[in-house]
């Protein structure tokens, strides 16, 4: 038994060396910053035990991340989990174009998010943008979409649906193969209609790929804000203000890393609770097998 | 050449002969503008150590400004800071405040101190200066102006040759050049004054036209609540809200030229940056003027300037100071205007044949210097990027109708001073 | 099925592909076209490839191309290796601390490396390693995703196979080569694909720890592109997209037939 645990830990080893060099480490430096001030040239890093996180408290922008981010991930995670899945049962049988329909879907995978966010500022641009231009065909008046607090959050949500449906697709895709074909003629011959074939069969077998992409939907929707900078940069007035995206304001912006810190550990602190409790509590109840 | 054509003529220089150097920079610069801005800084440092064998300068391009400066941050925090950087001239003091930079003074001699640094427009020198100090050169640095369409003008009856001398005409020609279809629905609005993402710089510009200032020399204290700034601020909501001229909502940055060149503005204001832009795509003639003043002629200046990195030795910095008093001088700053379309920096590069010929064929390119002796320094205080995102956010609020600009601006002005009191 | 329900659910299908693929039309559209028409859906409007060649100009492209290829294979077969060794632990061996040891894991999925710059920046500088391709792909090496991707994967995977080759007296690694990995070769390829798109489009880490044409990828000539005070190019910033991401497409698409057959073929049972 002792040499199994020996060739376990000589399995994972490789890998948690650079887990630890370019990820822990970092991480408990980033911990240990967020109790110091942020070192200027002049005056050097001194203790403040927990001030940074009782400035993120009283501090209005963190606030309004928080929530921008909360109703984010409300919308971006169920639907891109569940269009992902709409997308695989698509095009995870042959028929003619299927393999112009995966190409479709997988586009947003490919293309990189910096000039996709320049494409769908075109599409919303008010006068002369996409949208502009199809709401005018039918005699509707322009809407500044990313320009007023009251969409700009959607708008920018709406471009990680479609990122991450896309990207999702291919892990749902990856899993239908594995659903044996003579399961389903079997099925299809005693008469199960396909719905209850799907309630049956294939979602249980899909699950631990559905745990692995909702884990990856919650971490996604804190994650992804490249585009964020091109399209709003947070704005008008912090309406499409994200968790990651302060933090590389703050941090990368501003260089008050001390801060930025404090944030990211918050971060990681939700991400954790979130995302490891979700694995962890939902790991046990998906049949692997 | 191109930069690739370049990379390769250098490999096979290095396959021929290594020359030993006696110094080596690293020389970190962004690109903010289209067309060959890189090109052009590669080709500045190649025929600079042709003419000087015993420096090396690799110039790497860095992104934007804000990346530049967060990989100029990054590597000196590395322990290996560049020699010489471009980065934005509103960073000045966070620099200071890092303690990242040098002054150019003490490297400089006495007789480059006057004839030198005395000889760049003083607009520029407002934020490349403090407390008695040099502590960035001008090179990539533009204004904003006001862009027409000759062409929308004539078809409002107004002279295609005049652009508006002050805010009340721009106002009174935008009602007139606001065009709308049978249903009522705007086809082109009279101006445009983008405000997506660094809505105060342009901001500015009418603070100063309104006889007001952003900040102090000393870069401690922000007048954001003045009344000219409110004034300011209660302007551009009007365009909109009462006056009816402008789109509602924030405009995009990038795409307000092309919201020009597709007729939905008659009028824009941005960049000199954005003059060849202009000048390769609009369909129809265009003409340039000063940014219209509620009270007198004024605008910010924006872009970067080269600083110079702490924690190099003074060798290799004053060969750092040599590159750039030579990239600096009448003969390469004119090309790298008339390839950028940045605002060359000093009255001698205007002095040069390239020059004047550059402004008889294309007089709207001497605007931007014309105007800058109404210029003021953009915001440029100490914990700049911070300061500078309050009042963005203030702006973006007032715009969009969020607060009062009065509210607004008073939020803001509390705000930075919790910051910059620190510094007073 | 009925043939009416094949027929709309098909017809669903291309509704949603189009408005997937619309941003991708555009780019095409905007890439080929003059820039006055890119807001203009002329269909009589002239072709032309004026903005690939003025793309092309603007960066040492093909440097970059050679410079990312060998940047993707090596982030991806380092990654294979490292993460079907640790995914295969996880999956099938006990041994004390692997709940804690586990969630270690998904904490890199939740750290992106972007964040941990400054940090990373000081790690590569003591080993000596600035301005190299190697540089840029360390930090991802060890990826949270692919040992959880993979650690599902395996966990599906019947044990009985397992038995059959312990009594053919297969060691740890023969087991894994032979079963474990030939059955997961779809989530692999799965992962692959992502890992190649990620790493072809990441661009900050590499522009910070990078100086030298020798070294950088395509983003740092693409981000030339983006010009911030300027006016927005979309013809040249879609010509500039298309180009780089041209490879990707094309094998995707070709691709993704062998992607699917093979995971008919692998036929977890």
């Amino acid at each position: 038994m002792r040499r199994a645990w020996g060739q376990a830990w000589l399995f994972i080893l490789p890998a948690f060396v650079f887990l630890l060099a370019f990820t822990h480490i970092p991480v408990v430096q980033t911990l240990i910053d967020s109790f110091w001030s942020t070192a200027k040239g002049r005056r050097p890093a001194r203790f403040v035990g927990l001030e940074n996180y009782a400035h993120m408290m009283a501090d209005p922008i963190f606030a309004k991340a928080m929530i921008n981010s909360a109703i984010y991930g409300a919308i971006t995670i169920p639907a891109s989990v569940g269009l992902s899945l709409v997308m695989a049962l698509f095009v995870h049988r042959r028929f003619r174009g299927v393999g112009l329909m995966r190409v479709a879907f997988f586009t947003p995978t490919v293309l990189p998010l910096i000039a996709v966010a320049n494409i769908w500022l075109f599409f919303y641009a008010p006068g002369f943008g996409l949208i502009a231009q199809l709401r005018d065909l039918v005699g509707l008046a322009p809407v500044n979409l990313v320009g007023q607090p009251a969409t700009a959050l959607y708008a920018v949500a709406a471009v990680t649906v479609w990122k991450e449906a896309g990207f999702f697709m291919i892990f749902y895709l990856a899993a239908l193969q594995t659903i044996p074909e003579p399961l389903r003629e079997a099925a299809a011959i005693e008469g199960c209609r396909p719905w209850t074939f799907f309630r049956r069969v294939t979602w249980p077998l899909i699950m631990p790929t559905t745990l692995f992409v909702s884990v990856n939907a919650v971490i996604g929707a804190f994650r992804l804000v490249d585009h964020v900078y091109v399209m709003t940069r947070g704005g008008p007035d912090n309406a499409s203000q994200l968790l990651l995206y302060y933090i590389y304001e703050v941090g990368f912006r501003f260089w008050d890393t001390a801060y930025a810190s404090a944030l990211t550990m918050v971060l990681v602190a939700i991400l954790t609770v979130v995302g490891i409790g979700q694995f962890f509590a939902a790991d046990r109840k998906v049949h692997y097998k | 050449m191109t930069l690739r054509q370049h990379f390769l003529a250098t490999a096979a220089l290095f396959a021929l002969a290594t020359p030993a150097f006696a110094i080596d920079l690293e020389f970190y610069f962004p690109v903010a503008v289209g067309g060959k801005a890189a090109e052009t800084v590669q080709a500045l440092t190649d025929n600079y150590m042709k003419a000087h064998p015993d420096v090396k300068i690799s110039a790497i391009y860095t992104g934007s400004y804000v990346d530049t400066t967060a990989k100029a941050i990054t590597a000196a925090r590395g322990g290996n800071p560049p020699e010489l950087i471009i980065a934005g001239a509103a960073d000045m003091f966070a620099f200071i405040d890092e303690e990242l930079v040098v002054a150019f003074d003490d490297l400089v001699s006495e007789a480059d101190k006057a004839a030198w640094l005395g000889g760049f427009f003083p607009a520029f020198m407002a934020n490349s200066q403090a407390d008695g100090k040099t502590w960035g050169i001008p090179f990539q640095r533009s204004t904003p102006v006001l862009y027409w369409n000759k062409d929308a003008f004539k078809a409002a009856g107004l002279d295609p040759e005049k652009g508006p001398a002050n805010w009340a005409e721009m106002v009174e020609m935008g009602k007139k050049l606001t065009v709308k279809d049978a249903g009522g629905a705007v086809k082109q609005y009279g101006v445009q004054i983008p405000s997506s993402g660094f809505p105060s710089w342009l901001w500015s510009g009418i603070v100063a036209g309104a006889g007001g200032k952003m900040a102090n020399a000393a870069g401690n204290e922000t007048y954001f609540n003045s009344p000219e700034a409110i004034a300011a601020l209660e302007a551009i909501v009007a365009l909109s809200k009462t006056d009816g001229v402008m789109a509602p909502g924030i405009l995009e940055w990038g795409s307000t030229p092309k919201a020009f060149f597709e007729g939905q503005a008659a009028m824009i204001w941005t960049t000199t940056g954005n003059l060849t832009n202009v000048r390769t795509n609009a369909p129809f003639p265009f003409g340039v003027g000063f940014l219209p003043g509620l009270k007198q002629n004024g605008a910010p200046t924006g872009g970067g300037n080269f600083y110079l990195m702490k924690g190099n030795n003074e060798a290799e910095l004053k060969a750092a100071v040599d590159f750039v008093k030579w990239a600096t001088s009448p003969e390469q700053a004119a090309n790298w205007t008339i390839a950028t379309g940045y605002v060359a920096p000093r009255a001698d590069v205007w002095e040069t044949p390239v020059m004047k010929d550059y402004v008889a064929g294309f007089p709207q390119a001497a605007v931007a210097r014309d105007q800058l002796q109404y210029a003021i320094a953009e915001l440029t205080v100490f914990e700049g990027p911070k300061v500078t995102q309050i009042i963005n956010s203030a702006l973006e609020a007032a715009i969009t109708g969020q607060k009062s600009p009065k509210e607004a601006l008073d939020a803001a002005q509390a705000d930075a001073d919790a910051i910059l009191k620190a510094y007073r | 099925m009925t043939r009416t329900d094949t027929f709309l659910a098909r017809v669903a299908g291309w509704m949603l592909a189009l408005l997937w693929v619309l941003p991708l039309l555009y780019a095409i559209w905007a890439a080929f076209h003059a820039p006055e028409f890119e807001a203009k859906f002329d269909l009589t409007a002239p072709l032309t490839l004026h903005n690939f060649s003025r793309a092309w100009e603007q960066a040492p492209f093909a440097r970059y191309f050679l410079n990312t290829i060998l940047l993707v294979t090596m982030i991806l077969s380092v990654q294979l290796v490292l993460c079907t060794l640790a995914a295969f632990a996880f999956a099938r061996l006990e041994f004390p601390g692997k709940n804690a040891a586990f969630a270690l894991v998904l904490v890199q999925l939740m750290v992106t490396p972007d964040i941990l710059l400054v940090e990373n920046y000081k790690t590569i500088r003591a080993l000596g390693l600035v301005d190299t391709i190697v540089a840029i792909g360390l930090p991802y090496f060890a990826s949270g995703f692919a040992i959880f991707l993979l650690r599902q994967t395996f966990m599906t995977i019947p044990r009985e196979l397992d038995e059959a080759a312990r009594v053919e007296g297969c060691t740890l690694l023969g087991l894994l080569w032979r079963v474990y990995v030939p059955l997961g070769k779809p989530a692999m390829l799965a992962f692959g694909l992502v890992s190649v798109s990620h790493h072809w489009n990441n661009f900050l880490w590499p522009l910070i720890i990078t100086n030298s044409v020798e070294t950088r990828p395509l983003t740092v000539g693409l981000s030339l592109f983006s010009t911030t005070d300027s006016g927005t190019d979309w013809a040249l910033i879609m010509a500039a997209t298309l180009m780089t991401s041209a490879p990707l497409l094309l094998g995707f698409l070709l691709f993704q037939r062998q992607f699917v057959q093979s995971f008919m073929r692998a036929g977890i049972k």
